[in-house]
């Protein structure tokens, strides 16, 4: 239990210095923010005027502090403020339109690229020199594409000119409507199939290899040279004694680089104006709509912060020495 | 230079072949913006020449404003370069000196850069980056470069850190303190040499992680959209749809030049890799012994013709016991 | 002991006669490692056996290749090692006729393993697997072999665990909990759970401070005299032996120097580098005498010069020393024909004439 309390007591400092950074970003950056935002959108009320400033911390009556305060109150009642290009939508609810589509997709494909790239890792470290190793280089190369271009290679290929799946959207909306039914569902998982594959086969490569290179310095430990001698089953020994172990650092290193697939994951959205954050993200960009990329930001570091904490809870699961660690005096 | 005839010799081959790709790079890097047959930006309005396909005037095809793609390319592979190794140096410069720090100091020095690090390690990258350059009213290379190496150094500092502790806790910088050596010799003489390769490693990850990020930057705009780094040509080719319009040759090259790259990158780590890790390379000359594959879960293999003798002396097949000498004991029974 | 018989012997009975034999005979072996630069000759044409309920001491300094000859007879070693020559016969009384190990195959290999012949690894921290409790581990060993109903499964672990004087409260403990005695005890405590006839202690207690050592030592005795089983016991502390072992060889640069029993070890070593280890430690009882050691260092066993590798360090060395086959003969002078050396030039009095 007390690792996982200084664990939560880390993803919250991070939270703050996310938080800290988001407020102090705008109103430390030079040039006129306001104007370059104003002058892309002409036809803002007055009013609109006033938000963006509050926003940005221009020319607001009352001290930093103050304004600090209240910025912190605002988050945690997941007020972002007005957004500007979508105006007057709130950007709460624009985010809040755009989270599920990401959450799913980012979240299934990186999970299956994890999987995938661990077990096939496992294979590659035991059976040195066999298959599994032999994909390496080939993969290595899909890891060092950008996520997106290859998107691009694969939507050109498959979407466009062989026509296996849809080209772009999270559905279409000529034929189905959004809400619970098979028919739109179905129709979303079609649309989900080539980013996600995107995803699983850039990414998977980066698993495989650290799992690989894990495993192999595992297998070399005593422990599992004694369960040779135990005379136990090759698998029991690769599974129970060599791959369990080699998991912990995997999951470390998975957490660590949760906040990269993200990243990744978003650009990669765009290719196939795929309605979630990351349309939403290159959109913000473009138009300068700061209080969106403001809110995506927090967001997304959220989500990164809580996915972290869950693998942190596995990691304690598998590692009975991490449990006592800190039991015992540092 | 023997020493590194040395050290090329022992490199697996995989590791050979990133080396050469990627110093093919550099080398297109270095002479390549004095060869281009064309301004990069010049924008030729002759109407024939807009997304035309490869010709032997323009290898590699031209752009919607009749711009020469290969010349914009050879451009494009230095300025993408030279800020990825920049950033490189920069941020592993910054990590080695975090790590080290930390790990000598200790106690709170040691929290507290700990914290920070990874602090910055767990928050998403390219969001993060992307609200700091989102504000700046110039996106050029500078601020890139400087961004960049803001939020890169933490994942090296995390590794030197832990690889310094391990060196410190050893006899022989034990030794050396109680000689009174000063704790910079200590650092220059004993620490830093046996980090090496881990430094190397760290640096090609680094410079790995500048070109990715940099790309993905100026694909979504956040660049200098005026330069021609391999990051702007994607923007500028997505964007007026080069991809639906079939002008391959406009994406496809800095897109494949990123990739080779960066490939050529990964592999070179995997070579350092070995270096720095012996039981990666034993498990690599590991695999065929006197002929035969052998796995680390296989017995000992024995040359043929070894104790063939007479066939085998006696196969051996016994099913699951259930006696046990214990429960002889026990009773009372025959203990030899 | 019979000879080879072609065809199959179903092995069974577990409780037969103890064989006549050694139960472990090691024959000419050689194993090497096959590395792009060459072949580094580790163990090189080694004659040993090992008899029912004997403890055999195997002395020798790193590098001498002890481990890898114990490890290398149960073809444990890893890639790149390769067994170039020899035969590696096991006779248990569940056997039934003697088993050439270097001929087994991979399950077959695994139904020897651990239940006829186990091993008590030198560091237990490193050989006990950190993410298991000491239950798990210790089942691992009895259900590999004995396919018992899990409640006497449970049983017999905590049985095992007593018998090594550990509560059985501590079953449900992960390695990193207990002390480093009682690891090593756990260790042993899992060697024994197959009920093998032979185990082989690759320096059990080196990792403990003397007074565990101590302890151990006593228990291992203990068990042995008990349950009867044979000790393989490897060390670099000759002086360990002398008290332990029946029977001791000792190993340098990869091959067999000198046996015999600990008796005349002690009062009558034959071999130069015996004698030199002997005059490396003190003795408890007797006047003091100066420590002479042993000046040098083992030979590099990529290219071992011709003859007895103990030359550049041996004070009788001569010329003659590069022509020697390095096979053992008996001792002059020894009453025992057991008694053997590799060194046809010097006795237990010294230079032989």
């Amino acid at each position: 239990m007390p690792f996982i309390l200084r664990r939560l007591a880390f993803y919250v400092v991070a939270a703050w210095v996310a938080l800290t950074a988001n407020f102090f970003i705008p109103r430390a950056m030079p040039g006129s923010a306001v104007q370059d935002i104003m002058s892309k959108f002409p036809n803002l009320q007055p009013s609109a005027y006033k938000a963006i400033e509050a926003m940005l911390g221009v020319g607001h009556p009352g001290s930093l502090l103050d304004q600090y305060g209240s910025y912190l109150v605002d988050v945690v009642h997941l007020n972002f403020g007005t957004d500007v290009s979508a105006y007057p939508a709130s950007v709460a609810s624009v985010l809040g339109q755009a989270i599920p589509w990401t959450l799913v997709l980012v979240g299934t494909a990186t999970v299956i690229a994890f999987f995938v790239g661990t077990g096939l890792g496992i294979i590659a470290g035991w059976r040195h020199g066999g298959w599994a190793d032999r994909l390496l280089p080939g993969l290595m190369f899909l890891q060092a594409i950008p996520y997106f271009f290859f998107a691009l290679l694969l939507l050109e290929l498959f979407a466009l000119k062989l026509h296996v799946f849809p080209i772009a959207q999270g559905y279409n909306g000529q034929v189905v409507v959004p809400g619970w039914d098979w028919a739109f569902i179905s129709n979303a998982i079609q649309h989900s199939l080539l980013p996600a594959i995107t995803i699983v086969l850039t990414s998977m490569a980066g698993w495989m290899l650290q799992m690989r290179n894990v495993m192999i310095t595992t297998i070399g430990e005593d422990y599992v040279i004694a369960a040779q001698a135990k005379g136990l089953s090759s698998r029991r020994v690769v599974f129970t004694y060599a791959a369990r172990n080699a998991l912990l650092p995997q999951l470390q290193g998975f957490g660590l680089a949760l906040g990269f697939v993200v990243s990744g994951a978003l650009v990669m959205e765009i290719v196939f104006s795929y309605p979630g954050v990351g349309l939403l993200l290159l959109n913000a960009v473009t138009s300068n709509d700061y209080p969106l990329m403001q809110a995506i930001f927090l967001v997304i570091t959220f989500a990164v912060l809580v996915a972290n904490l869950i693998v942190d809870l596995v990691i304690v699961l598998f590692d009975p020495r991490v449990r006592a660690k800190e039991v015992t005096a540092r | 230079m023997s020493a590194f005839a040395n050290y090329w010799r022992r490199f697996p081959v995989k590791a050979k072949a990133g080396a050469i790709i990627l110093g093919l790079f550099v080398l297109a890097a270095i002479i390549g913006p004095l060869v281009t047959p064309y301004d990069p930006s010049f924008q030729n309005p002759s109407p024939g020449l807009s997304m035309a396909a490869p010709s032997a005037a323009h290898l590699l095809g031209t752009t919607q404003s009749g711009q020469d793609v290969l010349s914009q390319l050879l451009v494009g592979i230095r300025l993408t370069l030279e800020l990825a190794v920049i950033v490189g140096v920069v941020a592993t410069a910054a990590s080695v000196v975090v790590g080290v720090t930390a790990a000598f100091l200790g106690g709170f020095w040691d929290d507290f850069l700990s914290l920070v690090s990874n602090v910055f390690l767990v928050i998403p990258q390219l969001p993060f980056l992307i609200l700091l350059l989102g504000y700046l009213p110039q996106k050029g290379q500078t601020p890139t470069i400087i961004v960049l190496s803001v939020l890169g150094w933490p994942w090296g500092a995390r590794v030197i850190r832990a690889q310094t502790l391990t060196i410190r806790g050893r006899d022989f910088v034990a030794a050396s303190r109680e000689t009174g050596e000063s704790s910079w010799r200590i650092i220059a003489s004993e620490i830093i040499p046996n980090q090496i390769s881990l430094i190397a490693a760290n640096f090609v990850n680094t410079v790995l992680y500048a070109i990715g990020t940099s790309v993905a930057l100026a694909f979504i705009g956040l660049a200098d959209l005026n330069s021609w780094s391999l990051g702007t040509m994607l923007y500028w080719a997505q964007s007026q749809q080069a991809l639906q319009l079939g002008a391959w040759w406009w994406f496809l090259p800095p897109g494949l030049a990123v990739a080779f790259i960066g490939t050529a990158l990964v592999l070179l780590n995997t070579g350092i890799d070995e270096l720095g890790n012996p039981r990666l390379r034993d498990a690599r000359n590991a695999t065929r012994v006197a002929g035969y594959r052998v796995w680390p879960t296989d017995p000992t293999p024995v040359l043929e013709g070894v104790a063939a003798g007479g066939g085998r002396v006696g196969a051996f097949l016994h099913s699951f016991s259930r006696s046990s000498l214990l429960d002889e004991t026990a009773s009372g029974g025959d203990t030899r | 002991m019979s000879t080879a018989s072609p065809e199959p012997v179903v092995g069974i009975s577990e409780a037969g006669p103890a064989p006549a034999g050694p139960i472990l005979a090691i024959d000419n072996l050689s194993v090497v490692y096959r590395t792009p630069s060459g072949d580094v000759r580790a163990v090189e044409r080694v004659n040993l056996t090992l008899n029912p309920g004997e403890v055999v001491g195997l002395a020798g300094e790193s590098g001498s290749g002890k481990s890898t000859l114990a490890y290398g007879a149960c073809r444990l070693l890893r890639p790149p090692a390769l067994i170039t020559s020899g035969s590696v016969r096991y006779a248990g009384r569940r056997t039934g006729a003697p088993v050439e190990i270097l001929q087994l195959r991979g399950n077959e290999l695994h139904k020897l393993r651990w239940r006829e012949i186990a091993i008590v690894f030198q560091s237990a921290m490193n050989a006990l697997n950190p993410v298991l409790r000491v239950r798990d581990q210790l089942l691992d060993a009895i259900q590999t072999h004995m396919r018992l109903p899990r409640e006497q499964a449970a049983e017999k672990a905590a049985t095992l665990l007593e018998l090594v004087g550990i509560p059985r409260i501590r079953l449900r403990s992960y390695p990193h909990e207990l002390s480093g005695g009682m690891r090593q005890r756990v260790m042993i405590a899992m060697a024994l759970a197959a009920d093998p006839e032979v185990v082989i202690m690759d320096e059990p207690t080196t990792a403990l401070d003397v007074v565990v050592q101590r302890d151990i030592l006593a228990q291992i005795v203990e068990l042995k005299q008990t349950l009867g089983f044979a000790v393989l016991f490897i060390t670099h502390d000759l002086s360990l032996l002398l008290e332990l072992a029946d029977r001791i060889a000792v190993m340098y640069a990869g091959q067999l120097l000198e046996l015999g029993t600990a008796d005349e070890i002690k009062s009558e070593a034959a071999h130069p580098y015996t004698k030199g280890l002997l005059n490396s430690f003190p003795s408890l009882h007797g006047p003091r005498r100066d420590l002479a050691g042993i000046p040098g260092a083992p030979p590099d066993l990529r290219d071992p010069p011709p003859g007895c590798p103990f030359l550049p360090r041996c004070g009788y060395g001569t010329d003659a020393c590069t022509s020697v086959d390095m096979s053992l003969a008996q001792v002059p002078g020894s009453a025992d024909p057991w008694h053997v050396s590799a060194c046809p030039f010097v006795g237990p009095e010294g230079a032989l004439a």
